[in-house]
C-alpha cells in the first residue's frame, strides 16, 4: 500500500530542461512545488569536472549519463505486421537520465523552427494544395504560430545563453544571418562561437555556390555570461567532449549551469532523485488529478497528491505515463481514432563525407554547435509540389569531437580490421570532415506509440511500444538533399567522397546512433478529436494536467527541438500563470 | 588451405607476447608511479580461462596486426582490456533490458536479442569457434598459422561461418568493437597501453581545451595526456 504525502500545490515530474523551467516559474507564483526525478541528481561538480569526465569510454560508448534500458525502456517494430521487440542496449538514440536530463548530454543546437513549419498543413494546402499531401501522412498544424511564441523563444534564448547571428531582426535582413529565417524581436544574447576549419571551408565553398552560411546557433558560450536567473557562464574552450557528456567548463547550456542552482535558492521548492512515478492518479469522474504514485529509491510506494502535475519526462516518457494513467483515448491505426501515441516522428539525416590527405583538420578541436549552415533548402525554400516531398533540412559543417572509438571516419573502402585499417587509421584521422544535412520528418497513420502487449519494466507496467519506419516522402527529401550536397562536396576537391543518405527501401535499424530528437505521441493541436494537448499544453481530457516537450510536435522540425521545447515550456508556463491559476479548467 | 597452414602458432603467440613485453618495457615511462605492467603470457585473466585467453590473443592480434606503423593489439594491451570489460558491467549487461521472451532469429536491425550477455557470448563463441578449428584445421584458433586465423575471422564477419551458441548475437561484431576500444580507450581500462594508440593517429587525449587552435590548419604539435595525468 502506498504511503500518502503531503499535499502539494504541483508535482513536475522530470527535471530537466523543461522540469527545472517550470519549477521556476510556478515558484515565482508562491506554490509549494516537488519536482520527482527519477535518475540521480548530478552537478558540474562533482558528475562533469575535468579530467574524470574527459572519458570516451565511459560516457560516450558505455553511456555514463543515460538511462539504462534495464530500468527504462521500450519495443520497436517498423510495421503493423511486425512483432516489437525491447530496444535492450542503446544505439539508434539516446535518453538522458538524472537531474538535468538530456539537457546535460546534448551539443547544444539551439534553433527556432520556420513560421512556416508551425502551420504546416495550412501551409501547404494554401500555397501548393491539399492533393500533394500524401494519403497516409497526418500532417497538421500546432495550434500556435511563431508570433505568438516568439517572445518565449527569447525568453529560452536569454536563460540558455545562446549565441548565434541574428539573419533577421523586426523584418530586416541582417547580413551573415540566416536570411531565411522567422523575424526576431533582437540580437542573439552572445555573439557566434569562432569556428573550426572544415566550418569554414564547407562557409567559403557554399558562399562560392551562392549560398548564405551562417553560424549554427549554440548553446556554448562564446564569451562570459549571466542569465536572468542570475547563473553565469564561462566561455567555450573547444575540449571535444560534449555531446554525451556533462560540460566541465560552465560553458555547455544545461539545467545545471541556467537553472538549477537559482531553483534550489526558492524556499517553494523541493526536488526528489531516485524517485520513479508510476502513473498519474485520476478523480474518479477522470476529469481532473490528484496526484501522482511514485516509488523511492527504497522502493515504497509513495501517493503524492498535487492540485496540478505537470509531466516534464523525456517525450517517450510522457507519453509512456499518460497511456498508463488512462488520460486521453488510445490511437489505433486502423481507424485513425483517438490521440494518444498519434504522430510519432523521428529526425532525416544524412551526410557526405570529405577526405583531405594535405589538410589539418584536428579534430579533437570542437565544440558541441560550432558549425556553419546553410538554410536554402529550408521548408520555406522548397516547391513541394515541384520536388514531390513535403519537407526540408539544413545543411551543415562543424566539428563537435575527434575521440577516436566513434569518430573515426575513414574511406568507404578501406577495411574494418587487419594492418589496412590500422593504416588508414594513421593516415586519414585528422584529415576528414564532413558536410551533413538535418531534416523533417513527417508522421504518418501507421508511426505512433502505444503499450505492449508482451514485455514489462521492473515496475511489471507494459513497456512503451514503438511503431516507426522510413517513408518515400522522406526518402525523397533526404535525396534531393544529396543532390544538394554534393556538388558542394565536389566544389571542394576533396581527394576521396562518400554519401551516405537513406535510399528507397530503406527500413528503420535501431542499432547506429541517429538522433535523439523523438517527437510526437502527445501532440497539441486545435482540436480534441487529433490532438491529445490543446495550444497550452493542457491536456484536453485532464485539465490540471499539463505536458511539455517534443511529444507536442505533430510531426518533426527540420531542426533541432530544444529551442522550441524550451519557448512552449515558457509559453506554457504563462498561460498556468496568468489563465489557469486564477481560474483552474480546460484553457480552450 | 594446404596443411602447412595448420601448423601451430604457438611460437608466433610467445613471440607477440614477448613483443608486448619488451614494448612495455621500452614505452613505460620514467615518469610513471605504476610498476611495469605485466607481460602479456604472465597476465592472469579475470574473466577469460586459459585456452580463451590464448584465443583473444591470437584473434586480437590479428584484428590489429603488429606489424607495420604503430601499435598492434598486443602492444596496446587490448586482451587485458576486453578481459577486465568481460569482468565487470559491461560483461554481465548491467545497463541493458535482459528479460524474455528473447527472439533470436528476428532482424539484426531490431538490435541485440540475444538471451546471453556479452560475458556469455565470447564464452560460448570462443568454444564453438575452437571446436570448429579443430576439426576443420586440426588445430584450436590460437595454434593456427596467421592466414588460416584471417581466413576464419573473414569467414565468421562475412556470415559464411555461424555461431548457433551466441543465439543470435553477432560475436565478430562485438569482439571488433571491443578491440577497438581496448585500442583507443583511456589507458585506465587496460589497454591503449602507453597511450602508444592515440601517438598513433595523433589524438592528445584528454587536454580538453583547444580555444586557441580553433580554425588553425596546422598539426596541433602536443602529445596526448591520460585522465591519470600520463604523457606520451
Amino acid at each position: 500500500m502506498a504511503t500518502t504525502a503531503k499535499k502539494k500545490d504541483v508535482v513536475i515530474v522530470g527535471l530537466g530542461w523543461t522540469g527545472s523551467i517550470l519549477g521556476m516559474e510556478l515558484c515565482e507564483e508562491g506554490l509549494e512545488v516537488l519536482a520527482l526525478e527519477r535518475g540521480p541528481d548530478r552537478d558540474t561538480v562533482p558528475d562533469f569536472k575535468y579530467p574524470d569526465v574527459a572519458d570516451e569510454l565511459k560516457y560516450a560508448i558505455r553511456y555514463g549519463f543515460m538511462q539504462r534500458p534495464r530500468n527504462s525502456t521500450l519495443t520497436i517494430r517498423r510495421t503493423l505486421e511486425e512483432t516489437a521487440l525491447p530496444y535492450r542496449s542503446l544505439g539508434s538514440f539516446l535518453p538522458g537520465d538524472g537531474v538535468g536530463g538530456a539537457g546535460v548530454h546534448w551539443n547544444g543546437h539551439t534553433w527556432r523552427p520556420m513560421a512556416e513549419e508551425l502551420r504546416l498543413r495550412s501551409y501547404v494546402e494554401e500555397t501548393f494544395g491539399a492533393e500533394i499531401i500524401p494519403e497516409e501522412m497526418t500532417l497538421q498544424d500546432w495550434g500556435v504560430d511563431y508570433a505568438e511564441l516568439e517572445p518565449y523563444f527569447d525568453r529560452f534564448e536569454k536563460v540558455a545563453g545562446i549565441a548565434g547571428q541574428a539573419g533577421n531582426i523586426n523584418g530586416e535582413v541582417v547580413e551573415g544571418g540566416n536570411p531565411f529565417e522567422a523575424p526576431r524581436s533582437g540580437d542573439f544574447p552572445m555573439p557566434p562561437l569562432p569556428q573550426t576549419v572544415d566550418a569554414l571551408m564547407f562557409a567559403e565553398a557554399a558562399r562560392a555556390m551562392g549560398y548564405h552560411p551562417f553560424p549554427r546557433p549554440a548553446a556554448n558560450a562564446s564569451q562570459a555570461y549571466t542569465n536572468p536567473y542570475g547563473m553565469q557562464l564561462g566561455p567555450c574552450n573547444f575540449c571535444g567532449f560534449c555531446e554525451r557528456f556533462g560540460c566541465l567548463n560552465y560553458s555547455k547550456s544545461s539545467p545545471q549551469t541556467c537553472v538549477m542552482a537559482a531553483l534550489k535558492r526558492k524556499p517553494n521548492f523541493e526536488y526528489k532523485v531516485n524517485s520513479e512515478v508510476l502513473r498519474v492518479e485520476l478523480a474518479r469522474d477522470g476529469r481532473t488529478a490528484t496526484g501522482v504514485t511514485y516509488v523511492t529509491a527504497e522502493g515504497e510506494e509513495v501517493f503524492q497528491p498535487a492540485d496540478l502535475v505537470i509531466l516534464a519526462a523525456y517525450q517517450l516518457h510522457n507519453v509512456h505515463l499518460m497511456l498508463l494513467s488512462g488520460i486521453g483515448q488510445p490511437y489505433d491505426p486502423i481507424t485513425g481514432e483517438g490521440v494518444m501515441g498519434k504522430n510519432y516522428a523521428y529526425q532525416m539525416n544524412g551526410g557526405t563525407s570529405l577526405f583531405f590527405k594535405d589538410v589539418e583538420f584536428n579534430p579533437f578541436v570542437g565544440a558541441g554547435s560550432n558549425g556553419m549552415v546553410i538554410d536554402d533548402f529550408a521548408i520555406n525554400q522548397i516547391d513541394f509540389a515541384a520536388e514531390g516531398f513535403i519537407g526540408g533540412s539544413y545543411i551543415s559543417s562543424g566539428t563537435t569531437n575527434g575521440q577516436p572509438i566513434r569518430s573515426m571516419r575513414l574511406p568507404p573502402d578501406t577495411p574494418g580490421w587487419g594492418g589496412d585499417w590500422k593504416k588508414a587509421t594513421k593516415e586519414w584521422y585528422g584529415h576528414s570532415m564532413s558536410i551533413g544535412s538535418h531534416g523533417s520528418n513527417m508522421a504518418y497513420r501507421d508511426t505512433y506509440l502505444d503499450l505492449d502487449p508482451t514485455y514489462q519494466d521492473r515496475f511489471g507496467r507494459p513497456l512503451l511500444r514503438m511503431t516507426f519506419n522510413w517513408k518515400p516522402n522522406d526518402i525523397r527529401m533526404t535525396q534531393f538533399m544529396k543532390s544538394k550536397i554534393e556538388p558542394i562536396a565536389e566544389s571542394m576537391n576533396p581527394d576521396i567522397m562518400a554519401s551516405g543518405y537513406k535510399a528507397d527501401g530503406a527500413m528503420y535499424d535501431v542499432r547506429p546512433y541517429q538522433t535523439t530528437h523523438n517527437v510526437g505521441g502527445a501532440i497539441m493541436g486545435t482540436d480534441p478529436t487529433s490532438s491529445a494537448l490543446n495550444r497550452y499544453l493542457q491536456s484536453w481530457d485532464v485539465h490540471n494536467v499539463f505536458v511539455m516537450g517534443a511529444n507536442a510536435f505533430p510531426q518533426n522540425i527540420q531542426y533541432n527541438p530544444t529551442g522550441v521545447v524550451g519557448a512552449l515550456a515558457y509559453w506554457s508556463a504563462e498561460a498556468i500563470r496568468t489563465q489557469y491559476l486564477p481560474n483552474p479548467r480546460p484553457l480552450i | 588451405m594446404s596443411t602447412s597452414a595448420f601448423k601451430t602458432t604457438r611460437r608466433q603467440l610467445l613471440q607477440s607476447a614477448a613483443a608486448g613485453a619488451a614494448l612495455s618495457a621500452i614505452t613505460h615511462p620514467a615518469w610513471a608511479q605504476s610498476a611495469p605492467a605485466v607481460p602479456l603470457d604472465e597476465y592472469e585473466p579475470t574473466y577469460f580461462s586459459a585456452q580463451e585467453w590464448a584465443f583473444i590473443l591470437a584473434a586480437t592480434a590479428r584484428l590489429i596486426p603488429s606489424e607495420g606503423d604503430g601499435p598492434g593489439a598486443i602492444e596496446a594491451r587490448v586482451p587485458v582490456f576486453i578481459d577486465l570489460q568481460l569482468a565487470g558491467d559491461f560483461g554481465i549487461a548491467a545497463d541493458w533490458y535482459m528479460d524474455g521472451p528473447h527472439d533470436p532469429a528476428a532482424p539484426a536491425q531490431l538490435g541485440y536479442q540475444s538471451p546471453l550477455n556479452p560475458a556469455e557470448v565470447y564464452r560460448a563463441a570462443i568454444a564453438e569457434l575452437d571446436d570448429w578449428c579443430s576439426e576443420e584445421h586440426g588445430a584450436p584458433f590460437a595454434e593456427l598459422e596467421a592466414e588460416t586465423q584471417n581466413a576464419v575471422l573473414t569467414a565468421l564477419e562475412n556470415g559464411e561461418l555461424t555461431l548457433s551458441s551466441t543465439q543470435g548475437a553477432s560475436f565478430f561484431g562485438l569482439l571488433l568493437q571491443n578491440t577497438k576500444e581496448g585500442y583507443f580507450a583511456d589507458p585506465k581500462y587496460g589497454g591503449n597501453h602507453g597511450m602508444a594508440a592515440w601517438v598513433h593517429i595523433g589524438f592528445p587525449g584528454a587536454r580538453a581545451s583547444f580555444l586557441e587552435w580553433v580554425g588553425i590548419e596546422r598539426a596541433y604539435p602536443l602529445g596526448p595526456v591520460s585522465i591519470a595525468g600520463e604523457r606520451a
